[in-house]
């Protein structure tokens, strides 16, 4: 199977995720000023700046030509996963429920997480090992998570709440120590930590593999039956 | 026309920075200040006026974490206050 990374100007972590995919899969870079997916079967959308990050996180990105087609395919079922700017991008563009708010310590922060896996009946964390905490690190400036209360129960009831830090472990004052959340739909992911900077021993965990091999389960009917 | 949007974060919603220049002040010897919050001030000259909220509504501001403010008014007209 085959990622498509979104590229926009400011994103930095689109070779590390093109990296990360290409270690279940194939992957190539969709730039984001075509209006074409180039027949993906999944779509990453990384972390970094895009457009520099002006007005709000990810405000300018969701009107990039890619976009249309990203949403296209989101609306039709395709498999999305925003890391961290692409988390951003992906509450401005409507396709995840919430908001991303500046850190309540204002700072930016880089430090390994342990990550608890809410829902592991997803088709981004099938593959994750079942009561397992995930380490993956997180760097970010405006990583809280923010959902009115009626939609955060909306969320929790439906199971849309993936990721949860691990208790003590919130770094951003995220509601509800929520990390990652999906659509309503289930096909839309969306985490602040970053999956794919932990996929080789060298920088100390392997446990983002896990999300991109879900994905790759997901789509070739493989894993867990 | 000349017009400012005024964006602020919700009320309810946690305002790290107004907190932080809150307590800052008091540093420099400006007591009693309370309720501070910073937000963004968006200055724009426009055609049709009547487009703001939709446009603020899309664009300007994200509703879900942020009240905004229309003022109308030239370019030379001092903001209020």
């Amino acid at each position: 199977m085959r990622f498509g990374v979104v590229v926009f100007p400011g994103s930095c972590d689109d070779l590390d995720a093109q990296l990360a995919a290409r270690r279940v899969g194939e992957a190539v870079a969709l730039w984001h000023a075509d209006r074409d997916l180039q027949g993906v079967d999944a779509v990453v959308i990384p972390g970094g700046f895009s457009y520099g990050d002006y007005l709000r996180a990810g405000a300018i990105a969701r009107f990039a030509p890619i976009m249309a087609e990203v949403i296209e395919f989101a609306g039709a079922g395709g498999l999305v996963m925003g890391i961290c700017n692409g988390f951003q991008v992906l509450c401005e563009a409507g396709l995840l429920p919430g908001a991303l708010l500046p850190n309540t310590g204002l700072r930016f922060l880089c430090r390994q997480v342990e990550l608890e896996v809410v829902n592991p009946d997803t088709p981004f964390t099938g593959a994750c090992p079942r009561g397992e905490r995930l380490s993956i690190p997180v760097k970010h400036t405006t990583g809280r998570y923010y959902a009115p209360v009626e939609t955060l129960a909306e969320l929790e009831a439906a199971g849309q709440v993936v990721l949860r830090y691990a208790p003590d472990q919130n770094p951003n004052g995220s509601i509800a120590n929520i990390a990652g959340v999906t659509n309503a739909g289930g096909n839309v992911f969306g985490l602040m930590p970053h999956p794919e900077h932990a996929v080789d021993p060298l920088t100390g965990s392997t446990d983002g593999l896990a999300l991109f091999a879900s994905m790759r389960d997901a789509l070739t009917g493989a894993g867990r039956p | 026309m000349r017009a400012r949007v005024l964006v602020r974060p919700k009320a309810g919603i946690l305002d790290p920075q107004g907190q932080a220049v809150e307590r800052a002040l008091p540093a420099l010897g400006f007591d009693g200040v309370t309720n501070v919050h910073v937000g963004r001030l968006i200055e724009l000259d426009l055609d049709d006026p009547a487009r703001l909220p939709e446009m603020c509504e899309q664009l300007l501001a994200n509703p879900l974490i942020e009240d905004y403010e229309v003022l109308l008014g030239s370019v030379e007209e001092p903001l209020a206050g």
